[in-house]
């Protein structure tokens, strides 16, 4: 059976999400230069047709399994601005509690599993959920999205060979930004991207990451060809981030992009790219409820509340263990010479054993 | 009195997947030549349960060990096999970075039930420096579960609690235990909790804990020392959650602690229990080790590797001398 070819989003929602990613981010930069985020953050400015082509593309099931650039993308697959930026802001509210924080966000309402620190190895993540879902037989679909600094990771393209042998349904994308952190593409990936996938049997394609109109047809055709059992497919989408790798350039004054390199890719702008495609007063009308949706999402994540300290423990097992503290509790000292009666040491409450019966 | 079928340590590993893929059609085995059994693990549960839960893996195991953890997230449980223990170390990052760190790191919206399965742990005689460790320390460092049954029943009864469990769970599977066998009957085979120990002799001089197959060995020594010395041996069966309570009760008896450890001496298993006993126990005496020396390569030559593992003899030294300490 064919699966449906998913809506064509209409040039204002591609707008509206390109535009909600664009000042969520520039933002929450504020946020960072203000301490309210203090990892700093990894701004995807510059980047935003890829999510917005690829959150259009899925459905709100589909599984995602990210990078640490992933705001946008979570922002396109659905994800609440606020309890995202409580997440950067370190706020119980946030979609991982706090826990995850700017650079490891997951948000299992919209399907998104996790955002791997260790560049790349998502992607074997997202093939072994997919090869679940394709088991379950909803035509749900695995998405891997990574960057150009992932291709050169053993266990990604390990993720291939596995996908490819057993026809999982899960759609590899690589978001060409052109350097890993410092380092410019060229001096690192021998041969070509899309090559590395189409070695193990995969459809590999490039296409230009700049438009999300673009962006949204090469990823439908893929997440159909998925959900109709066609197996995995490759997509590289060329873009560029506006920014620096992380907001610490901001200070760093690093130096290995040219000016001219850099407004040769801002006059391609995505943001403008999608609001050409749409009236003027609607512009001003997205924009102005954008303002809204982001002053309201800032307010929530500086309103909530910090975790206590006392829940540094909480979510650490999944059975509810409790590990031993960095120092027995009610710690007096040398404790040989206590009393022999009962037991002397104080830190060595015995654990709930974590296996459950039955 | 009607004879009881002997179980072997590997047999019980065998029935233990076969019994919980039945109960639970969530849980599938993957991993390198598992349809051949080559492990002797899996003998029979490709006929049983089909492919898709005997998911035979090329040679890629960071690629499939993250694949788990993505099968996981999905709602299975995994069972990742590993024919050799330095390929622990090759996906320590996908165990002890990823599939431990990604449920705290979800706020709790993640769980990752997966059971990495090592069935052949430590030394065998000439297979050289590659394929004799016994990386199990490192695991319980990072907060991974870990286990490490001494016979069969209980290898039995921790993968079932181990795959039943929520978390990741290291299981590892001494090579030198896998020719212990038990008589069993019914009501033998059940589900071992996690974190809880196993007092094999009781005794009043001298706790000796000692873990995987050194328990054996542990216990002939104990046997050897009757009437001269009261050990009482101690299996903790799960490195992590250790029982400390367990041992607690143990020293509160005896004040004397010996460790007879398969790990090298240096961060190693024996000295975290050491340690702790020092810190919070009543100890008589300044507890002794036995362990592997530090940062030990065993090779392929079993007459210097028996050198570099923990043996009985050094464990009767230890006993004498911290009951002579006393």
């Amino acid at each position: 059976m064919k699966s449906a070819w998913p809506a064509r989003p209409c040039p204002e929602d591609l707008y509206h999400t390109i535009r909600l990613i664009r000042r969520f981010e520039e933002r929450a930069i504020e946020l960072v230069r203000s301490g309210d985020i203090i990892s700093g953050i990894h701004a995807c400015i510059g980047q935003e047709a890829v999510a917005a082509g690829i959150g259009a593309a899925l459905r709100r099931d589909d599984i995602m399994v990210a990078h640490h650039r992933a705001h946008g993308h979570m922002l396109a697959k659905g994800t609440d601005p606020g309890r995202l930026l409580a997440e950067m802001a370190g706020r119980a509210t946030g979609v991982a509690r706090g826990r995850g924080g700017s650079f490891h966000p997951s948000d299992f309402s919209v399907g998104v599993f996790h955002c791997s620190g260790t560049v790349g190895h998502g992607a074997p993540m997202a093939a072994g959920a997919g090869w679940v879902l394709a088991q379950e037989g909803a035509g749900r679909v695995a998405i891997a999205i990574f960057g150009d600094g992932a291709v050169n990771q053993g266990a990604l393209l390990e993720s291939f060979n596995l996908a490819s042998l057993w026809h999982v349904p899960v759609v590899f994308v690589c978001e060409n930004n052109f350097y890993a952190t410092t380092l410019p593409v060229e001096t690192a990936v021998a041969g070509s991207i899309t090559a590395r996938a189409a070695a193990f049997g995969i459809p590999a394609s490039a296409h230009d990451g700049m438009d999300p109109e673009v962006v949204f047809d090469a990823t439908a055709a893929a997440v159909v060809r998925a959900r109709d059992g066609g197996g995995p497919t490759f997509l590289e989408f060329s873009c560029y981030r506006f920014e620096g790798h992380h907001t610490f350039e901001l200070k760093a004054g690093l130096r290995y992009r040219d000016a001219d390199e850099v407004s040769r890719w801002r006059a391609r702008d995505p943001l403008e790219l999608a609001a050409g495609r749409i009236p003027a007063d609607r512009r001003r009308q997205i924009d102005e409820q954008v303002e809204v949706d982001i002053e309201a999402a800032v307010r929530f994540a500086r309103s909530s509340p910090k975790p206590e300290p006392g829940e540094a423990f909480d979510y650490l097992y999944a059975s509810g263990l409790r590990p031993r503290g960095g120092m027995p509790a009610n710690w007096t000292g040398r404790q040989r010479d206590a009393s022999r009666s009962g037991l002397v040491g104080t830190g060595t409450v015995r654990e709930t054993p974590a296996g459950r019966s039955g | 009195m009607r004879s009881v079928p002997l179980l072997s340590y590997l047999r019980a590993i065998n029935r233990a997947l076969g019994d919980e893929m039945e109960r639970d059609p969530a849980v599938f085995i993957m991993g390198e030549d598992i349809r051949h059994a080559l492990t002797n693990t899996t003998t029979g549960l490709l006929a049983r349960f089909g492919p898709q839960r005997v998911l035979e893996t090329p040679l890629s195991e960071q690629g499939f060990t993250d694949f788990a953890t993505g099968a996981a997230l999905a709602g299975r449980r995994p069972v990742v096999e590993y024919q050799i223990p330095f390929l622990l170390l090759l996906v320590f990052e996908q165990i002890a970075n990823q599939a431990n760190k990604v449920p705290v790191m979800s706020g709790g919206q993640a769980r990752v039930p997966i059971t990495f399965l090592l069935p052949a742990a430590g030394w065998r005689p000439g297979w050289g420096g590659q394929h004799s460790d016994q990386p199990y320390s490192m695991f319980a460092h990072f907060g991974v579960k870990t286990v490490l049954p001494a016979t069969p029943t209980d290898a039995y009864g921790l993968l079932v609690s181990a795959i039943r469990d929520d978390d990741p769970v290291t299981f590892f599977a001494p090579i030198a235990a896998h020719g212990v066998r038990v008589n069993v009957g019914p009501g033998d085979l059940v589900p071992v909790p996690l974190g809880v120990s196993r007092v094999h002799r009781p005794g009043s001089d001298v706790t000796v804990v000692a873990v995987g197959h050194l328990v054996h060995d542990a216990l002939a020594v104990a046997a050897d020392l009757d009437g001269e010395v009261s050990v009482e041996v101690l299996d903790p069966r799960t490195l992590y959650p250790f029982d400390w309570a367990g041992l607690a009760e143990s020293l509160e008896k005896t004040g004397r602690l010996v460790v007879l450890d398969d790990s090298n001496r240096f961060c190693g298993l024996g000295a975290e229990i050491v340690a702790t006993a020092v810190e919070e126990m009543r100890l008589d005496v300044p507890p002794i080790r036995v362990t592997r020396p530090d940062g030990a390569v065993v090779g392929c030559l079993p007459e210097l590797d028996v050198a570099l593992q923990p043996s009985r003899e050094q464990l009767v030294t230890a006993i004498r001398a911290v009951v002579k300490g006393c």
